[in-house]
């Protein structure tokens, strides 16, 4: 007890390997094992390979799709299709929850028709939708655009609702006009809210363009291999399919949660 | 120096006779669950230009109401309060005020909080920025112009707030306990400090606070009130030359008076004195 170390409260980030590996090798731990009994079940011939082919040739199948091009291209056009979505619902839904969360009148005539919209599944509404705008891309996107609407609008309108009445009342003691009460007050206020909306409407997003693809059209589309891997009875293609969802997914998720502790800097302090 | 004194008096043997600032029969009542409450009763008093003014009174006697209704967030209440001779109706650039929570935005840095307060004000950018910096420089703070509110000491983010208060060159300052929140040290030498400011801004002040020494302290007027419903019980002038010295005898013997006002007994005071 002779020597006192000092340790960091929040330690500068370290560019050794094994204390940023760590939580990642554990974290791989178990789909490693997972994997590895069953490749074993596959040699010892307890699963059909048609049900389930082993790990191995799924790999195969991984590399030959990349060789082949047609991987990369299905993964784009889900993820335009996702972005174009999120791109044209997210917004809306965010103009849409602050007008609601600003203004008592906008509030007491839109919410509960909204409220009673978000009661309806999302997936009720696709064969509507594709009346409308068609199973092509056109019905897809609107999908996406529909489902990326509800987090974003729901997050932005709680947010600015709960504006904390002191600031509100700071506003009025510096005469601050409208303009600048959003400004300086609603929309800052509101930002770790709003932050929030756009990250659930980026997942909803993502996850709205698989059931697109599932549900409406074939198109090129990561989804639309794992329909494709049904009909020709392709088990391989369906796990590499949902392996690449996975990861795209959760891509997607950290990068959402990375752009929003990065735009809320005071709070970081 | 000229412009930023205009039209208010430089030092306190300059307050004007006239009042600046007049309550007149203010009563207000609160609609609390549906019971009425009444918050304030038959309230009467003036400011004059250049005085600076103490409101003290038990929690729950109605004084941070009081600040409200002068600064014109709530115009609901029975009687008139006037500036000038006019029925103060909204708040307006004329009066600054120190909340008890420094209520800083925790998204704007300490200069663009102060700053917050000029959009307002009409003037041009360049002198904007040259009024913030003036002002935090007066609380002593113009090395923390760049510091998030979330990295300042409780003091140091109420410096700021006083200067968000006075950036505009107010002729009242509001004080609304601005100094409860604080430690005792820091308070004692922020106390120190909101004379200093107020003497070098010529600023006509009403202060709220539940700390007698604070207001003896501070104050050429001490309005007393009592709670339930909270009206006033007396009005002190404090007749105290020069220097204010917390352990004079003059000091201790008015706050005792005032304390004895306010229904606090000898022996609790004595406890609270030593502490």
């Amino acid at each position: 007890m002779s020597e006192v170390t000092l340790v960091p409260i929040r330690p500068a980030r370290r560019i050794t390997l094994p204390s940023t590996l760590r939580p990642v090798l554990l974290g791989l731990m178990v789909p490693l094992l997972l994997i590895g009994i069953w490749q074993a079940a596959a040699a010892a011939h307890l699963v059909a390979p048609y049900i389930l082919p082993p790990p191995s040739d799924v790999l195969a199948r991984f590399r030959s799709e990349l060789e082949g091009g047609t991987f990369q291209a299905d993964a784009l056009a889900s993820l335009s299709r996702a972005f174009a979505g999120f791109a044209i619902g997210a917004p809306a839904g965010l103009a849409f929850g602050l007008l609601l969360g600003l203004s008592r009148m906008a509030e007491r005539l839109l919410g509960p028709i909204f409220l009673a919209y978000r009661q309806v599944a999302l997936f009720a509404w696709v064969p509507l939708l594709s009346m409308w705008f068609g199973g092509g891309e056109a019905g897809k996107v609107a999908f996406i655009a529909m489902t990326a609407f509800a987090p974003s609008a729901v997050n932005a309108w709680r947010g600015a609702a709960a504006i904390p009445a002191p600031y509100r009342e700071l506003s009025r003691a510096l005469t601050l006009g409208r303009l600048d009460h959003l400004r300086l007050v609603a929309l800052p206020g509101a930002l770790p809210a709003i932050l929030t909306g756009l990250r659930s409407a980026l997942i909803y997003a993502w996850l709205a363009t698989v059931g697109a693809e599932l549900f409406l059209d074939i198109a090129p589309g990561l989804a639309g291999r794992l329909n494709e891997g049904r009909d020709k009875f392709e088990v391989d293609l369906m796990i590499v399919a949902l392996t690449v969802l996975a990861i795209l997914g959760l891509a997607f998720s950290q990068l959402a949660a990375a752009l929003e502790r990065r735009s809320i800097r005071w709070r970081n302090r | 120096m000229t412009q930023t004194l205009r039209n208010r008096p430089a030092r306190l043997d300059e307050i004007s006779l006239t009042p600046a600032l007049e309550i007149d029969q203010v009563g207000k009542i609160f609609d609390v669950a549906g019971r009425q409450v009444e918050a304030l009763r038959d309230i009467s008093f003036s400011v004059r230009t250049g005085e600076f003014v103490a409101i003290v009174g038990a929690s729950g006697c109605g004084k941070s109401t009081l600040l409200r209704l002068i600064l014109g967030l709530d115009t609901d209440y029975q009687g008139e309060v006037r500036l000038d001779g006019r029925r103060v109706v909204k708040p307006d650039l004329d009066r600054g005020i120190v909340f008890q929570d420094h209520r800083l935005l925790p998204w704007l840095t300490a200069e663009d909080n102060v700053a917050a307060a000029l959009r307002r004000s009409g003037l041009p950018a360049a002198e904007r920025r040259r009024l913030v910096a003036e002002q935090l420089k007066l609380v002593g703070l113009e090395s923390f112009a760049r510091a998030w509110p979330a990295q300042l000491s409780g003091g140091m983010a109420q410096r700021v707030a006083i200067a968000r208060a006075l950036v505009n060159r107010p002729r009242f300052l509001l004080l609304d306990e601005p100094l409860g929140a604080l430690d005792a040290l820091t308070r004692l030498r922020l106390q120190d400090e909101l004379a200093r400011i107020v003497r070098h801004e010529g600023t006509t002040a009403v202060l709220v606070t539940h700390d007698v020494d604070e207001a003896v302290f501070l104050a050429d007027r001490i309005i007393v009130l009592q709670p339930d419903p909270g009206r006033i019980a007396r009005i002190v002038e404090v007749e105290l030359d020069g220097q204010r010295d917390r352990s004079a005898p003059a000091f201790l013997r008015l706050r005792d008076e005032i304390l004895d006002t306010l229904g606090v007994r000898q022996p609790l005071r004595d406890i609270a004195t030593a502490a």
